[in-house]
This record gives structure tokens, sequence and C-alpha cells, in this order.
């Protein structure tokens, strides 16, 4: 194992912190109490995940590590809802988004015998995807909010002419599933060049050979551009519907 | 005649305010009505109410004798034709445009249809292709109209869609609308705030501070 981080070289790490704090005090951000509140966070989360994910891995049971992946796909929903303010029944949609775009992503892989139902592989992938599609569904959210709300002049001229609600939303849709996408196809067209993305980076970093790490990484960009497009897709489809009332005017 | 669009009693609320107060109306088939008033007083509230766009806060809204809720919303709004007064357009040419109505229908775009509806409002068939940002506000504006009417519709809503525009433009409108009214049995609602077209019409209201006077 090449690993070598210990108590004290973290302690010292810490110092970094302080090069954030400084430029927020200096340049009078006011981030100051956000940077303290989440570099705390930040450390007791991380503590208390190592210590589940260790139960976890050592007990290694079914029935706890899909319990483990339902706990990762609430919180993404619950913070992809969050973006989705305002969208009627946010948090239900991207449950079932992220739950559909984890679960068939996941499926594939262990299918496909590209990793193993074991929770020390099924718990961190599930986590990379559930993240991704979390993003994917906030930033299509956003997207439906923010053209709903500028072309909101065009969509009342459809269906002034008699447009159904897919035919009077169709291109805001399929605008904001663009917009949920769109960073997963740039990173994959930079990844390696840019950067040496997590999962291979932590396996370089732990002493495997680049040339097998880079297989995962390969697989990571195939399970995100999966989970990533569901997610959008799915979400728009089931979100835009709320734009509009039940007797299919916009709200 | 029979009465195609019956209005009574009907109010519409936006929190306290009452925009639009006991209004009695009866719009006979084939009529032309003209919808006149100062700015902020209602008129375009009426018609958006008429077009389903909104709903009323109170009040009987009929079309064909029955009330507009008991209609689908869609199927409701290809009869009752809602036409802006600042229209947008679609896509990127004046075809993507004139398709949309068939698109929403799920039909083939009828070329000889489209090129005689242009065709009709003096505008060339080589406009189909022409970039929707080249066209001036006379040619948007019978565009759009074109697209209200490729399959016509029992009543056409038409939010002073002449303003702005030069004589010319506007002759070609009102002759359109004539021939719409006249030949096709299309019952026009239109608001306008020009002298002429108030001069000329047929059946005046007038809408100030949401009331309606005959």
């Amino acid at each position: 194992m090449n690993l070598a981080v210990n108590n004290t070289s973290l302690f010292l790490a810490a110092f970094l912190v302080l090069v954030a704090l400084t430029i927020s005090l200096w340049q009078k951000l006011g981030l100051d109490r956000d940077i303290v509140i989440g570099v705390v966070r930040a450390v007791i989360q991380l503590f208390v995940v190592g210590y589940v994910l260790k139960y976890i891995f050592r007990v290694n049971h079914f029935w706890l590590t899909l319990a483990m992946i339902m706990f990762i796909i609430f919180n993404a929903a619950w913070n992809a809802k969050k973006r989705g303010d305002g969208i009627d029944h946010a948090l239900p949609i991207s449950f079932v988004v992220i739950f559909v775009s984890t679960g068939v992503t996941l499926g594939v892989l262990v299918l496909s015998g590209a990793i193993r139902f074991i929770p020390s592989q099924m718990i961190p992938i599930s986590g990379m995807i559930a993240s991704n599609a979390m993003v994917a569904i906030g930033l299509a959210y956003r997207s439906l909010k923010t053209q709903f709300h500028d072309q909101r002049q065009g969509v009342l001229e459809r269906l002034a002419l008699g447009a159904g609600l897919m035919d009077a939303s169709i291109a805001i849709v399929r605008e904001a599933i663009r917009t949920g996408m769109a960073p997963t196809i740039d990173s994959a067209k930079t990844v390696g060049l840019v950067s040496l993305p997590g999962m291979m980076s932590g396996l370089i970093f732990a002493g495997v050979d680049p040339v097998r790490a880079i297989k995962y990484q390969i697989m990571v960009t195939f399970m995100l551009m999966s989970a990533t497009s569901l997610g959008a897709i799915i979400a728009c489809y089931l979100a835009y519907r709320n734009f509009y009332n039940a007797k299919k005017q916009l709200k | 005649m029979t009465t195609l669009m019956r209005l009574q009693h009907v109010n519409y609320q936006v929190g306290d305010k009452l925009i639009l107060n006991d209004i009695n109306l009866a719009v006979p088939a084939q009529a032309q009505l003209t919808v006149t008033g100062p700015s902020g007083g209602g008129k375009s509230t009426l018609l958006r109410l008429m077009a389903g766009m909104i709903s009323k806060t109170s009040g009987d809204l009929q079309f064909d004798g029955q009330p507009i809720e008991s209609y689908e919303p869609t199927w409701y709004r290809r009869q009752v034709s809602y036409c802006f007064q600042q229209p947008t357009l679609f896509g990127k040419t004046v075809a993507d445009n004139l398709a949309f109505p068939y698109q929403i229908r799920k039909l083939p775009m009828d070329q000889q249809h489209v090129e005689a509806a242009l065709d009709y409002v003096g505008l060339s068939a080589s406009l189909l292709t022409e970039a929707i940002d080249d066209l001036s506000g006379g040619e948007r504006q019978r565009v759009a109209l074109i697209r209200n009417i490729l399959f016509l519709p029992k009543i056409l809503l038409l939010d002073e869609v002449t303003a702005g525009l030069d004589a010319d433009n506007k002759a070609i409108i009102h002759r359109w609308l004539t021939h719409l009214n006249r030949d096709r049995q299309v019952t026009t609602i239109m608001i306008t705030h020009d002298a002429e077209e108030i001069q000329a019409a047929q059946q005046l209201v007038q809408v100030m501070n949401g009331q309606l006077e005959v």
C-alpha cells in the first residue's frame, strides 16, 4: 500500500483551509462562516461514513447494502428537490428518477460482471451514480424553470394554437435534458486530459497499475452517461406537466 | 342567429383586485365584434378568458351552448383561437411556424393550402424558407395570423393585431378578416384602439375599469 495519510498529516493539511478563510476575509466575501461550517460538516460526515462503511463491509449483508443504497438515493433526491424548488412533487419525482437511473445502471454493471454485489463495490458505485444523476436532475430542473419563465409568451402562443402540453413544452424539455446531460458529456470528452477522475486516481493511489485503473474509469464513464441521460430525461418528462394546471393553462 | 359565445355575470379576480366585473355578453355566430376601451381596462383579460387561457373566478361562460370547462382544453382552443398582439414566431423559418398547426394535429404540412394562405395576405411562397429574424413587423404579424387559421376556428380572438402596422398592412389584414368572416363563417372578436377600425365596427363594445359597456 502506498497510502500514508495519518492524523498528523491531516491536521497539518487542515491549514490549507486557512487559505480559503484568508481569501474570504481579505476580499470581504462573507464566506468565512460557510467555509468553517462546510469543513466541519465534511470532517464529521466523512468520519461517520467511514465507520458506517467499515461496519457494512464487514457484515456484508444483502439487505443492509440495499438499505445503504436507498439511503444514498433518498439523500440525492432530497438535494435534487432543492434545485426543483417551485416544481410540485419535486421530491417524489427526484426519488423515482434517481431510483430508476441508479437501479438500471447498477443492474447492467452487476449483470455484465463489471462489478460484484458486495458492499465495497455496490455502495461507492451507487454513490457515484446517484450523485451524478442528482446534479443532472438539478440542472434540468433549473433549466425547465428558467425556460418556462423566459419563454412564457411562446408557450402561451403554442397553447393558444391548440397545442397539447407536450407540443407546447417540447422545445423547453429537450433543452433541459441537454443541459442536464452536458457536464457528463463534456467531462467524458476531456477525461484523462484535463483531470484524472476519482475512480482512476483512487486506484492509482492505492498502487494499482494505471492500465487496469483506466478500465474502471471507462466503466465509470459509461455508467455516468447512462445515469445522467436517464435521470435528465425522466425528470424532465415527469416535471414539465407541473408547470400547467388541470385546465392545461400555464401556471 | 344562434349565440356562439355567452358570458353571464363573469368575474375575474387576481388576489383582491377585480379585473373583470359582472360581464354579460352574447356573441352571435358569424358576428364581427369590436372591443375597445382604455389600456388596462380588462380587454385582453376578457379575450384570454374566452380563449380558455385563464379561468374566470365566477359566472358562466358558454361556447356553443355548453360551459367552456366541459370541453377538452386543447380541442376548445382549436375552436376559439387567440391571436396575440406581439406574436412570437417559433423555430428558425416561416415554414417552422406554418408547419406547427399540422404538427400538433399529427398531419403533414399541406403545402398548397399554406401557399394559398400566404398568397391571400400578400406574401410569397418563397417566404417559407425565410428566417423569422429577417421578417418585417407586418410580415411577422401576417405569418402569425396564418398559424391561427390554417385550420379554421369557429371564433378568432384578435388582440390588437394591427397595432403598430402601416396602412398597407392594416388594409391587407382587414380585407382578410372580412373574407374569413363573410365567406368562411368565422366569428371575429377584435380588440382595437384604432379610430378607423372603431368607426368601421359592426358591433362595438367598450371595456372600462373591468366593466362592459355596450
